[in-house]
């Protein structure tokens, strides 16, 4: 059980204001730059331009259930209630850029493929994904007790970050609607570098948020323990 | 109170969990996901592949697309280099879709020989590029729902 003083570890280190200033110009930059520099695509048109959200969207999603897995790991080895609760950040922030991914994919595909969905295993797998972490953060809200639920929320996150590999392999794995991974060599430059640059803008926005996430939620969980220790009469610290 | 003994007993039905769930989609998955059918495949099939609801898949045999604009009625052939099948739909396709393009259709093969299409998809490449010097795309766009028959 976690000693139930709040101020256990002190108070986290905040986010520097900094980094998200710099994450959000960084990534108003990359998308003007990107848009404004690329031609239509010879296929498409300027369709190709939502590679420059889908694409970041789906990897940033993928390594923040990275970060779940491992956060999640460490918590079950170590018992470090700060491992639970970056897991968690990790996992809301993840959810969102993975519902975005889809979202962004539906509106590539109705006017690429001529369907919003179709029931492929790049799309299936990648909806699961996406429902088995919303599923996580319903678990959080369910468990009353901080211990039990870091545990049983720690095998789902672990469970969840399973199905990331399968989501990236699935369209090689199984005949899709959905094409396979682009080639560096299969994009122009000028798409190449637009989709580079959109992938470190959105890794930052990424990091900024779990930052930003992990800091609530360690003040929160601070405001459980001590409604915890008042409801059991008091510290005695 | 959290012991040794908990702890492990979490660790391992977490690692139940990840077994099974790997067993699950390599062992159970792996041959049962067939997304499209490709000619070859349906054909081989024989009457078994008739009136049932499937997707056949491959690419729009250049120079088979028969697109009448007025009664929004697409005939061509789907091969897969081996095996074709004549597709039969209503509609117009997506703007993509064109001679030579992948296709994914969605409907029913018939005796007749001809798959009632009720969806047309395309299944694009994985490569973008920039138009060559002098392309346009929206030329492009336009030439690939011209009609062949004309």
């Amino acid at each position: 059980m976690f000693p139930a003083h709040p101020n256990q570890f002190g108070p986290p280190k905040p986010a520097p204001a900094w980094l998200g200033w710099l994450a959000f110009l960084f990534f108003v930059f990359a998308q003007v730059f990107s848009v404004v520099t690329s031609p239509a695509d010879a296929m498409m048109g300027h369709l190709q331009k939502n590679m420059y959200v889908h694409v970041p969207a789906a990897w940033v999603a993928f390594g923040a259930f990275g970060v779940v897995l491992v956060a999640s790991l460490y918590f079950l080895w170590r018992d470090d209630e700060r491992a639970d609760l970056l897991a968690a950040s990790s996992a809301e922030v993840g959810s969102l850029f993975c519902g975005l991914t889809l979202v962004l994919g539906m509106l590539w595909g109705r006017p690429t493929w001529g369907v919003w969905w179709s029931w492929d295993a790049r799309l299936t797998t990648t909806l699961v994904l996406f429902l088995i972490f919303v599923g996580y953060l319903a678990l959080r809200s369910f468990v009353e007790d901080p211990h039990r639920r870091g545990q049983w929320s720690a095998a789902v996150g672990i469970l969840g970050a399973i199905n990331v590999p399968i989501v990236w392999m699935s369209v090689q794995w199984w005949r899709t609607l959905h094409q396979i991974q682009s080639n560096p060599r299969g994009l122009s430059p000028v798409y190449l570098r637009g989709l580079l640059l959109n992938v470190a803008a959105f890794t930052l926005l990424t990091i900024w948020f779990i930052w930003r996430r992990y800091e609530a939620a360690r003040y929160e969980r601070a405001a459980e323990h001590a409604a915890q220790a008042a409801a059991l009469g008091g510290y005695n610290a | 109170m959290t012991t040794k003994k908990t702890k492990w007993g979490a660790m391992t039905a977490v690692g139940v969990l990840v077994i099974a769930f790997g067993w699950l989609i390599y062992g159970g998955l792996d041959s049962n996901v067939v997304y499209f059918l490709t000619p070859k495949e349906l054909l081989a099939k024989g009457a078994d592949g008739y009136d049932k609801p499937m997707r056949l898949g491959g690419q729009v045999k250049p120079g088979s697309v028969v697109w009448d604009e007025q009664k929004l009625d697409l005939r061509f052939a789907v091969t897969d280099g081996t095996g074709e099948v004549v597709v039969h739909s209503k509609g117009a396709p997506p703007q993509m879709f064109k001679d030579g393009q992948g296709v994914v259709v969605e409907g029913r093969y018939g005796p007749d020989g001809v798959f009632k299409s009720t969806s047309v998809m395309v299944k694009h490449s994985n490569e973008y590029k920039a138009p060559a010097k002098g392309e346009r795309p929206s030329d492009m766009y336009k030439s690939l729902m011209k009609s062949p028959a004309t």
